[in-house]
C-alpha cells in the first residue's frame, strides 16, 4: 500500500528531513539531530508536523451519548472548547486506541476546522478508518441520531511546544493565546488560516496543537520560527514523560492491555456505560497483574521494546515496551509492564539486552519534572 | 548529500572500514549519518581472536541499533574506550576520534578483498 504523504512532505524534504513510516504515513523522523530538536523543546520550542493523527467529526442530537458509550472517559462533562483525554476499549477492556476528545463550540467561523460539528475526537496514526468505521457501526447497532464524519485527509496538525509556545503562538494567533487552559481550545486565525488551536501536546512541555485545514497548513508551518522536530523527538520527548505510545505501549493484538493496566485509570469513568466498563470494573475489583511503570537502567546499554525484565534470578516479569537514552538525563530509561509485586519505585530488577540481565531500578515516570 | 570518504581505508558493503596500516576499524561517515545521535557503543573484548564477519560490536544510536562485523580477521588490540564516556564522539569524528577497536591482522592480503574508496561511494 501506498504511504500516505503530508502536505508538508516537500516543505521537510528541502529543509533535510528524513522520513519513515508511522500508521501508514511517510512522516520526517529527523530533521537535525534528535538531541539537538529534544533540547530545543525542553529549553525553547519546537515545531511538529502531526498530520498522520485521525480527526473524526461526531454530529447531531445524540452525539454526546455515542462518544460516551465509545469512550472511557465522560464526555459530557465537556464544556464546549474543552478537551479530554480517554481510552477506546473493546468488550474485554482492552485498549483499541487512546486519544483526545475536543467538544466544540456551536459557534465556530466557517472553514475552521471542526465547524458546525459537536465534537472533534484524534484517533492516532492510521486508526481513523477503523475508528470510524467502529463509529457508525455502533451508532446503527444502538439507532442513534449522529453523524461520524473521517475528516483525516481534510484536516493537517502543527504542534509547537517547549517554554517558548505561548509566545509564538500569541504572536502567531493573536494574544488570547495566552489565555487559553491546559486542556482548553479556542478558534483563531494563524496567517490568515481558520485554525482549531488547542493548549495540548505530547511532549511534557507547556505547548498547543493546531489544526488547520490540510491544503492551507504550509503558511501555518511558516509561521512560526522555531526548531522544526520529528517523530523520534517526539518519542523521546513522550517517554521521559512516560506518555503512552499507541502500537508500541499497548498493542490490541500484540500486546492487548487495558487502560488500569497501562495506567490510565484516570482516563476511565466508571459511571458511564461505555463498552468495556464491565470488564474495567470487574478489574479494578480484583486487581491487575502487571502494571505499567518506568525503570532507569543503572549499568550500560539502551533499553529496547520487546526486552524482557526479569528478576535477580533470571526468571521474566515483564517486558520493556520503550525504551531510550534519555536525551535530558543522558541516562538509559524505559517503559514497560511488570508483575504487580515488583513494580513498586526503587525495586531492584534487570532488563534482558542480548541476553545479560542489566541492572534497573523501578522509578514512577515521569522521569523529568515534578519526580527528577 | 557528499560523505566523506578517506583515500587511505577500505570499506565493507556493511559501512566499516579499516585501516590497514594502523589496524583500526570504525564505521563510516555515511553509516554515522544513517544512524543519527549514537549513544552506546560495545566492544568485543582486548585479546579477542575475530574471524572475518564475526560480530565486533554493537553500536545504538537513540532510534537504532546496528551490529557492527569484523571486516578482517585479527585478534583485538586495543578498544576506544573514549566512546564509553562520549559516544558522540562516532558522530563527529568516525575516521579519527571515533575509530572503534584496534586489530593485529592475521594477514594484510585480506584487506585487498574490500571495497576501495571509489567502490565503497559507487554503492553509497
Amino acid at each position: 500500500m501506498a504511504l500516505r504523504t503530508p502536505p508538508l512532505h516537500a516543505v521537510h524534504e528541502t529543509r533535510g528531513a528524513s522520513f519513515t513510516d508511522f500508521g501508514g504515513w511517510e512522516m520526517p523522523v529527523e530533521f537535525d539531530s534528535i538531541n539537538e530538536e529534544h533540547e530545543a523543546v525542553r529549553t525553547a520550542a519546537g515545531i511538529f508536523d502531526v498530520s498522520h493523527m485521525g480527526e473524526i467529526t461526531v454530529t447531531g442530537p445524540d452525539a454526546t451519548e455515542l462518544m460516551n458509550r465509545l469512550t472511557t472517559n465522560d464526555v459530557a462533562a465537556l464544556e464546549p472548547g474543552e478537551a479530554q483525554y480517554a481510552a477506546i476499549t473493546d468488550e474485554e477492556g482492552i485498549i483499541i486506541d487512546d486519544t483526545v476528545v475536543y467538544r466544540l463550540p456551536d459557534s465556530l467561523p466557517e472553514g475552521t476546522p471542526g465547524a458546525g460539528a459537536d465534537y472533534l475526537f484524534i484517533p492516532n496514526a492510521g486508526h481513523d478508518a477503523q475508528m470510524h468505521e467502529r463509529w457508525t457501526a455502533h451508532r446503527e447497532q444502538w439507532d442513534l441520531d449522529a453523524d461520524v464524519t473521517n475528516q483525516t485527509d481534510e484536516y493537517g496538525i502543527v504542534a509547537v511546544q517547549g517554554p517558548d509556545a505561548e509566545d509564538l503562538v500569541a504572536a502567531a494567533a493573536g494574544e488570547a493565546a495566552r489565555d487559553l487552559g491546559r486542556f482548553s481550545a479556542e478558534a483563531m486565525t494563524i496567517a490568515e488560516v481558520p485554525a482549531w488551536v488547542a493548549r495540548t501536546g505530547y511532549t511534557g512541555e507547556d505547548g498547543y496543537e493546531i489544526v488547520v485545514p490540510m491544503d492551507e497548513m504550509e503558511p501555518v508551518w511558516a509561521a512560526f520560527d522555531c526548531q522544526p522536530c520529528g517523530l523520534g523527538a517526539r518519542d523521546t520527548l513522550r517517554l521521559e514523560y512516560g506518555l503512552l505510545l499507541s502500537g508500541q505501549d499497548f498493542n490490541p493484538e500484540e500486546n492487548p492491555r487495558t487502560p488500569l493496566e497501562a495506567g490510565i485509570g484516570f482516563a476511565v469513568d466508571l459511571d458511564t456505560d461505555f463498552v468495556g466498563r464491565d470488564a474495567l470494573a470487574a478489574q479494578q475489583e480484583s486487581g491487575v497483574e502487571q502494571v505499567f511503570t518506568g525503570f532507569v537502567l543503572e549499568e550500560r546499554g539502551v533499553p529496547r521494546h520487546g526486552y524482557s525484565i526479569t528478576d535477580e534470578d533470571g526468571a521474566e516479569i515483564g517486558a520493556v515496551t520503550s525504551g531510550t537514552m534519555s536525551p535530558t538525563l543522558r541516562e538509559p530509561i524505559g517503559l514497560g509492564y511488570v508483575d504487580e509485586g515488583r513494580a513498586e519505585d526503587g525495586e531492584t530488577v534487570f532488563i534482558s539486552i542480548r541476553d545479560e540481565g542489566k541492572r534497573a531500578v523501578v522509578r514512577t515516570p515521569p522521569f523529568i519534572g515534578e519526580n527528577q | 548529500m557528499s560523505f566523506d570518504i578517506p583515500e587511505n581505508l577500505y570499506y565493507t558493503e556493511s559501512h566499516e572500514w579499516v585501516d590497514p596500516e594502523t589496524g583500526k576499524i570504525g564505521i563510516t561517515d555515511y553509516a554515522q549519518d544513517e544512524l543519527g545521535d549514537i549513544v552506546f557503543v560495545e566492544f568485543p573484548g582486548v585479546g579477542d581472536h575475530l574471524e572475518t564477519d564475526d560480530e565486533l560490536g554493537v553500536v545504538e544510536s537513540i532510534k537504532a541499533v546496528s551490529d557492527i562485523y569484523a571486516p578482517v580477521s585479527g585478534e583485538v588490540t586495543a578498544v576506544n574506550e573514549a566512546l564509553e564516556g562520549e559516544p558522540e564522539l562516532l558522530n563527529d569524528d568516525p575516521y579519527g576520534e571515533g575509530w572503534l577497536v584496534e586489530l593485529d591482522l592475521d594477514s594484510t592480503d585480506e584487506v585487498e578483498s574490500l571495497l576501495t574508496p571509489e567502490e565503497y561511494e559507487s554503492q553509497l
